[in-house]
């Protein structure tokens, strides 16, 4: 991949990162707080269901992490696997637009 | 030629590297599972609860709490990454940060387990 | 007064040859009161074996030729105590990593310094002998940038020390990337945007993950980590305007 690109995606993961700090940070909070007193799908869902903020939170956090998490597994795949190049490249962007796709179907299967 | 060995990468930063990179690994393997989970309230509140009843095996408990420390410390790493790229801290800074975002990392391990249990 | 026995270092040199490349080899060298692991080495070759290769000019920590693996790390050695690295009375000594063996204790450092002409390490003047000196004030930012990362002597500690290079051929490597981000402050280098694009992406900058192994190790206490964040920076700075 050019020089060009391989900046872009360092950026796309740094910015995604940044964006990830915030959710990450609610999502530990939210998690801490949810566990008390154990886990129920009522007690989740009645936190999630018909909210919108929820909604476009949860949104927003998968997306970056559909854009961070394959640049990083690429990145591995490369070092430890020495596997890239336009098939590897590929496969990436497949599974960013997998992750993307699932993640969306859970945070729609929560708040709707 | 030859390689560096555990001799050589036997510092603060190097075992930072390290943890952000298994903590990232280990969490990207995860999402899928975790997204597949939540999809199942799709299927309506009961599968959602027959599955969060399954989670209540403490091997799953503990697997949590460590999935937990993972998030935590994956954030606190890369903030610390973050603040090293884009703010310059420069050497010394360095080494104190590894400090702050491995305790950041089992603070929150720590907390969520209390809460657990 | 009776001559106390000298203590002696138990000293295991990697030596080239045989099926496997090499293998360590074990001398017993006299210790000495401010020994460095060069003067170590240089023992060795004078008193037990002739054939023992090894590479040292200055022995004062000026041209960067002495670096070798000293019991795991990689280490300048006509600056290192014997007093400081031994572990007991051991010392392990092997070339430096990530660089062909030449023979015994000498690396091929080709491929080191190609990489510093591929990161566009060359100045490339602006001004002609006729022109008037260049003032650059010293208290500028981009100067203080420069002297921050200047005093580098190409030994190679810092290639030596990095996973990344090792992960990934392609890589710049620190002290190549280090020297790249020297030019890019130095305001008389006409070569900026074409060197910037030779440091980015993933054979440059962008493949280092803060490690700091260069940083850890380099014997002129440089921080190439901190040069190569700047360089992030200035890349996507440029790669934001378009200008990359
Ligand atoms: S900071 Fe970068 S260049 Fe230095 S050792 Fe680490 S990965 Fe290599
Ligand atoms: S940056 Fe330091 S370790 Fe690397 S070649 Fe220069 S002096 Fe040696
Ligand atoms: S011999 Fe010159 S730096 Fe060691």
């Amino acid at each position: 991949m050019s020089a060009r690109s391989e900046t872009r995606l360092w950026l796309a993961q740094r910015a995604s990162a940044a964006v990830l700090a915030l959710c990450v940070l609610v999502h530990l909070a939210t998690m801490i707080v949810a566990v008390k007193g154990g886990l129920t799908a009522a007690e989740i869902l009645g936190r999630t269901r018909g909210n919108p903020a929820w909604a476009a939170f949860y949104a927003v956090f998968v997306a970056a992490v559909a854009i961070h998490a394959p640049i990083g597994l690429r990145t591995i795949a490369s070092e430890w696997l020495q596997w890239r190049g336009r098939g590897a490249d590929a496969f990436w962007l497949v599974v960013g637009a997998a992750l993307f796709a699932i993640g969306i179907r859970a945070v729609a299967a929560v708040v709707l | 030629m030859r390689t560096a060995d555990w001799r050589n990468r036997d510092h603060p930063s190097y075992w930072a590297f390290l943890v952000h990179r298994v903590s990232g690994l280990t969490l990207a393997l995860f999402l899928p599972l975790h997204f597949w989970v939540l999809g199942r309230a799709l299927a309506g509140e009961a599968a959602l609860d027959e599955f969060l009843r399954w989670t209540e095996q403490p091997l799953v408990k503990a697997s949590e709490v460590a999935l937990v420390f993972l998030l935590a410390a994956h954030l606190a790493g890369g903030l610390r990454l973050l603040l090293i790229e884009f703010v310059g801290w420069r050497r010394q800074a360095k080494q104190s940060w590894v400090a702050i975002a491995a305790g950041v990392a089992l603070f929150c391990a720590l907390a969520f387990a209390l809460n657990l249990y | 007064m009776a001559m106390r026995e000298p203590e002696l270092l138990e000293v295991d040199v990697w030596r080239s040859g045989g099926d496997a490349g090499g293998q360590f080899r074990t001398y017993a060298v006299p210790r000495e009161d401010a020994q460095t692991v060069l003067d170590v080495v240089t023992w060795i070759q004078r008193k037990l074996d002739p054939t023992l290769a090894y590479r040292f000019a200055c022995r004062v920590g000026m041209c960067g030729s002495c670096a070798m693996t000293v019991n795991g790390r990689a280490r300048w050695t006509c600056r290192t105590h014997v007093a400081k690295v031994a572990r007991g009375n051991r010392l392990q000594i092997a070339p430096l990593a990530n660089l062909p063996v030449v023979r015994d204790l000498v690396v091929d450092m080709r491929a080191f310094f190609d990489k510093w002409a591929k990161a566009g390490g060359q100045f490339t003047p602006t001004a002609s002998r006729r022109d008037d000196f260049v003032r650059v004030a010293p208290d500028t930012p981009a100067r203080r940038e420069v002297d921050a990362a200047i005093e580098c002597i190409g030994c190679g500690v810092c290639y030596a020390s990095c996973d990344i290079v090792a992960w990934n051929p392609a890589y710049l490597g620190p002290a190549a990337l280090n020297r790249a981000w020297t030019l890019q402050n130095d305001v008389r280098d006409g070569d900026h945007p074409a060197r910037l694009a030779a440091v980015a992406g993933d054979a440059g900058c962008h493949a280092c993950h803060t490690q700091a192994a260069c940083t850890e190790r380099c014997p002129k206490q440089l921080s190439p980590t901190t040069s190569i964040a700047g360089l992030k920076r200035m890349t996507a700075r440029a790669a934001l305007k378009g200008e990359l």
